[in-house]
Formats: structure tokens, sequence, C-alpha cells
């Protein structure tokens, strides 16, 4: 009797751990991207190594790469030097190694965790590693995804494993259904609140129970996305007939007879009865309402209707508390905002900016806010087009740009000024995040564009009902 | 990399907890293609104002701080972004080794692959250190033993691999490459996924 990520584990185990040596664990896919290479490269040039397997390595550039059409496509210079140099840096190794690149303004470009499932790169029972901690999302699909330092990103170049202890393994069992208006990035901001930042530290999440089930691909996305906010090594979920019917027919997935027998395979992943998990966390997916962040972590979270907890004298409460200019006790309703961002390997997909057109359809960004909307890959955006969500989006005052990790982490010229409000669908709220001084808040598509509407934190039921 | 045994240092203390990568090293640095001159700009939102100048309320900006190698830290040290800038920053800065209860996986793992020592302790031996800022410790890696206070000593956990590694200047990717026949081997006769 297995669970899923032991199942995954050991049909990458090369080496087996022993006490004084870890496992030399196989790697199926490894996702690149412009920030955290460069240094990885050094490593084979130094040593005058080849990439092993430049068939199992996929490039794309998102972290440092702007997102104004004009930088883009337009001719206009990279306006940060130094990003654009890491750009160039990307391309070189890319052409010296052999490593294929969806660069600057090829058609497939985005945001690497949205490229691979997209691509169907991202298939279940795979090892996924990427130099971005974020890589946990993958794990949505039933593969065993994690992020990696750059260091290891050179381990992987030169030999396509990893050293590795086997991780423990935490189940979290969302049972019920999620109420209207509440979505897949509520469910896992509720579950990083009830865990904590560092709850999952040294374990691998599984997600299981009728609310998970019952989620989409994208939903499924953004809560294995966010596992690493609950400190976990990675999350996953049991591939099903939602995740064939998401994967089926992509350009990189099996074809014909290949799919028939990879669902086969991809069936016998799942957790047999009786399996046990080192830890299991239990939810009621009924009682989850829209979350909201208030604090300089993503386990600060309380529902949108909620107040800010009392915890005075705690020096890291206190400080976040601070810096985020809120009180104690207060509630974090009709605080007004003026940053909307809906983007990021969290919330940039399709149904994300579904989302947040139904919220916007005939209505207007509120007075005095900046709304920016960043599809996660030029494929999304070419989508969102097809269907005129671009256009309910620039009717309503926001901006509409080409895809790429934006305001999420404030190292590509889209920043929060000092200070500032802003109601995010990423996934880190950490101090000066989205740029020094920021303030992020948060939350789900719904709730991001609700409060781009009223330039108030809001509940979007508020605006649905309506 | 150089071998270590023995790390002697006073303490610098940052007591909060969930010290996240982002403060170690804010992403708008990350677009250097070295891994030199980080140290430069560790905590930097925290050590410097909006014009550049020291806070001198910030630790580092303190002269106690001067010199020393080992830095105490809240519960959950350096969570978030997996860049490994922020193992880079703080050994560039100077620092060999970190003392906190808690670390973060992809942190602790980086840490370890740069000559940076996570030293993990219980709660009762953080409080101490947290009380006692610039009180001298011994990090002895070759008995994973931590001697602090007045002839106190605590054994710490280490992966044992990377603690070999550290001891002898070992770098873990040789040892890696090394099983290149066994890979090999591997993806001959590997069941399909």
């Amino acid at each position: 009797m297995s669970t899923l990520f032991e199942k995954v584990w050991r049909l990458h185990e090369v080496v087996p751990e022993t006490r004084d040596t870890p496992a030399v664990l196989y790697i199926d896919l490894h996702l690149t991207h412009e920030v955290t290479t460069p240094q990885a490269f050094d490593v084979l040039r130094e040593r005058g190594w080849p990439v092993r397997r430049p068939d199992l390595t996929l490039a794309t550039m998102d972290h440092s790469t702007p997102t104004r059409t004009e930088q883009v496509f337009g001719g206009a210079p990279i306006s940060i030097e130094s990003a654009a140099k890491q750009i160039r840096q990307l391309e070189r190794n890319c052409a010296e190694f052999g490593i294929e690149l969806l660069g600057l303004q090829h058609p497939l470009r985005g945001i690497v965790h949205v490229i691979g499932p997209e691509l169907g790169l991202t298939q279940p029972g795979k090892t996924v590693v990427c130099g971005d901690s974020h890589t946990s999302t993958h794990g949505a699909f039933g593969a065993l995804a994690f992020g990696i330092g750059s260091t290891e990103v050179a381990h992987v170049f030169a030999t396509q494993c990893l050293l590795q202890r086997k991780p423990k393994t935490l189940a979290v069992e969302v049972s019920g259904k999620l109420r209207p208006g509440v979505t897949a990035k509520d469910l896992i901001l509720a579950i990083i609140g009830e865990l904590g930042v560092a709850g999952g530290t040294g374990h691998v999440i599984e997600y299981r129970g009728e609310a998970i089930r019952a989620l989409d691909m994208e939903g499924r996305m953004t809560v294995c996305n966010m596992s690493i906010e609950a400190g976990a090594r990675a999350g996953m979920i049991a591939p099903d007939e939602t995740t064939y019917a998401w994967l089926k027919g992509r350009p990189r997935a099996p074809q014909g007879e290949a799919w028939e027998q990879a669902v086969e395979r991809w069936n016998t992943l799942r957790t047999d009865p009786g399996a046990k998990f080192d830890r299991q966390v239990d939810l009621d997916a009924n009682a989850i309402e829209p979350m909201i962040t208030y604090g300089t972590n993503p386990g600060m979270v309380i529902p949108v209707t909620g107040s800010i907890p009392e915890r005075r004298g705690e020096a890291a409460f206190d400080k976040a508390l601070t810096y985020m200019g809120l009180e104690a006790g207060a509630p974090i309703r009709d605080r007004p905002v003026s940053v909307v961002f809906i983007g990021s390997c969290t919330n940039s997909r399709l149904s994300d900016l579904r989302d947040a057109a139904r919220v916007l359809r005939g209505r207007r960004v509120a007075r005095g806010v900046q709304m920016l909307v960043v599809p996660g890959s030029q494929q999304v955006k070419r989508a969102a087009e097809a269907e005129g969500l671009d256009r309910i989006f620039i009717e309503a005052g926001a901006e509409w740009r080409e895809s790429g990790c934006s305001m999420c982490l404030g190292m590509n010229g889209d920043t929060v000024p000092a200070g500032h409000y802003s109601v995010s669908t990423s996934n880190r709220n950490f101090e000066g995040r989205q740029g020094a001084g920021a303030r992020t808040l948060l939350a789900s598509p719904l709730t991001a564009a609700a409060s781009a509407v009223r330039g108030r934190v809001t509940d979007p039921r508020e605006l649905l009902a309506g | 990399m150089q071998a270590m045994k023995l790390i002697r240092s006073q303490t610098v203390v940052l007591p909060l907890a969930n010290i996240d990568t982002d403060q170690i090293i804010p992403a708008r640095f990350l677009r250097a293609t070295t891994r030199a001159g980080f140290g430069a700009h560790l905590f930097a939102d925290w050590r410097y104002d909006s014009e550049g100048a020291p806070r001198p309320d910030f630790v580092l900006n303190q002269p106690s701080a001067k010199g020393c190698t080992v830095l105490v830290a809240g519960r959950n040290f350096g969570c978030g972004s997996s860049r490994e800038h922020a193992a880079w920053a703080l050994t560039d800065y100077g620092f060999r080794a970190v003392i906190s209860t808690e670390f973060a996986d992809i942190f602790r793992t980086n840490a370890l692959k740069n000559g940076l020592v996570p030293v993990r302790v219980e709660e009762p031996v953080a409080e101490w250190l947290i009380a006692h800022p610039g009180s001298e410790v011994e990090i002895d890696l070759e008995n994973t033993v931590l001697r602090f206070g007045e002839g106190q000593s605590v054994p710490f956990p280490i992966e044992p691999f990377a603690r070999y590694c550290l001891l002898n200047g070992i770098d873990e990717l040789g040892f890696l490459h090394s099983k290149l026949p066994e890979i090999e081997a591997f993806e001959r006769t590997r069941q399909s996924i």
C-alpha cells in the first residue's frame, strides 16, 4: 500500500537513499528561465560539460521580462538594462547548450508554470523541477514537482538527476463543496491559514476529497501552486478524468495509441486505500468564504468579511501590521486600494481572466485605481482576446499586457508604489515583494476585480449577485 | 569548496519569525548573471532607507555586528522563493552559519551547497541565544554540536552527506556525476510513466 507520492518517487529512484547518502532521483522535465540559470550554465562551462538531456529541458523568459507590448514586440528597448542583459544571456546559453527556448517574441512564451501544462509537457507521474519555488504548480497533474536552487539546476543540467532525501507525506482532505463566489484561490488561502506558513515543511502534500475532485485543472493548479506558501516541498493531486480531458490533444502529450497506454498507467497513480500518510489535516469546503491576506505572509489570512486578529505583542505580527499600516481588530472590507493586479503563475490562466471579466463586464475600474491584467502566456492572451475578454478589461479602464510574472515580484518594471495597497491574485505578500514599500493583499481574481470596481476591498458576492 | 570543521563567532540576532528570501535579497537584485556581490544587498530594505542610507537601528548597521559570522534568527528562516541568491548574499556578506528553530526546505538545501551551515536548535536554546545577542558560540561540525553560554552544548541535526561534503570540502556535483553509469542504466531499463 502506497501513497501517490511514494509511487512516483519509487519510479524515479536511480539509487535509493541510505543512512549516509541521499537518493539519486531522476528528473523527467526540467523547466528553466532567465533568472536562476546564468550561474548554473557557468558551472557547466567551468567543467566543460554539456547539458546531458537537452531533450528533457525547456527554457522560457518570464521573471525579469517586460510586459509592455512596445518592449516585447514594438522594438522599444527593454527599459531595465540588467533585465535586457539577462534575457540576452539566456538566448546565448540556450544556443550554446542546445536547449529549446521559447524566447521573447515566441508565440508559445509565457510564465514557466503556465506553459509546461499548456504544452502538455507536464504529465501525471513525471518528476518536474525548475529553479522556482512555484514549480509545485505541476503537481496538479499528479506529477512530483518542486523548486530548486541554481546549484541544483546545474546538477540537473549535468546529470538529469538530483540528490534528494525522501520527504514525509501530508494529506489535506477537503470535504464538501465550495459555495458560489468562493474559488480555488480562497480554498488554498484557507488551507495555508490552517497549516501556517511552515506547516508543510519537510512534507509533500496530497490534496484529496470531494472539493478537490470537483476543481477544474486550472483550480487544481492554483491550489498546488501555493503549496510552497505552507512550506511544503510539493503538492499533488491524483490524476483523473478531469486531468485527462484537459491534457488530451495538447501538442506534447502522448498521442493516439500512446495516449491510451499512458492513461492506463496513469490510472494506477493514486493513493491505495489504507495507505498511511505521516499527517492528515481536514477542512470543510462549505465553511470557506472569499479570503484575503492582511499581513506580510500568506498565512496571515482572513475571510474578506472578517476582522484582523488581535495578536499584539508578537514581534513579527506587530511588525507586519506596522508595515501594512493596518490595525488589529479592524475589518478588512472597505479598505481603500490603489492597485489591482490580475496575473502570476497562481491566477493568470483563462478561467482566472474569465472570473475577472465576469465582475468587470459593463463596469469600470474606480477612479484612482491602476488595474493590470497580465495573462500567464501568449496562448492564454490569444484565447482571451478571441473571447473578447481584453475588450472588457480595456473598456473597464484596466491595462492589458503581454505575458510574464509582472507585478508578482517587482523585478521587471511592473511594481506597486511604496505605501500603496494592491489587491493581487499572486502568491506572496512579503514586505517589498511587489516593490519596495508595497502593501499586498492576496485574493482571488473575483475579489481583486470587485475591489478594482469599488476602489475598496470588496466581497465579490456583492457584485456577482446583482 | 573549502573544508570547514569549526565556526566560532559572536552572534548577530534577528529574532523575527518567517524571515523570507525576499527580505534576505529583494527580487530587483536578482538581475545579475554571476554569483558575486550579493552581500552588498543582503537585507537591503531593512538595512538601507529609500535613499540608500544605512538605517542605524538595523542590527547589521551596528558596530557590534562587525566581523560576526553567525546569524541567529526566528523560526522558519528562509521561507518563500527558491532563489539561491539568498544563500549567496549571506555568505558573500560573511556569514558561515544561521541558527534557528526551523529552516525552509529549499533554503536549507541551498545553504548547505554554499558552505553556509543551517543549525537547527530547540526553542529554549533559541530563546537563550535571542536573549543574549553578541554572545560567543561555537559550531562544531565534526561532532555536530553547538556550544554556547557558560559551557552549555547541544547536538544539532544535519543531513549526513551534506556534513561529509562540508567537512571534506567536497562538492556534491562531483559525487552525483560519478553516478552516471547508474543513471544511464536507469534510462535504459526504466518503466514508462
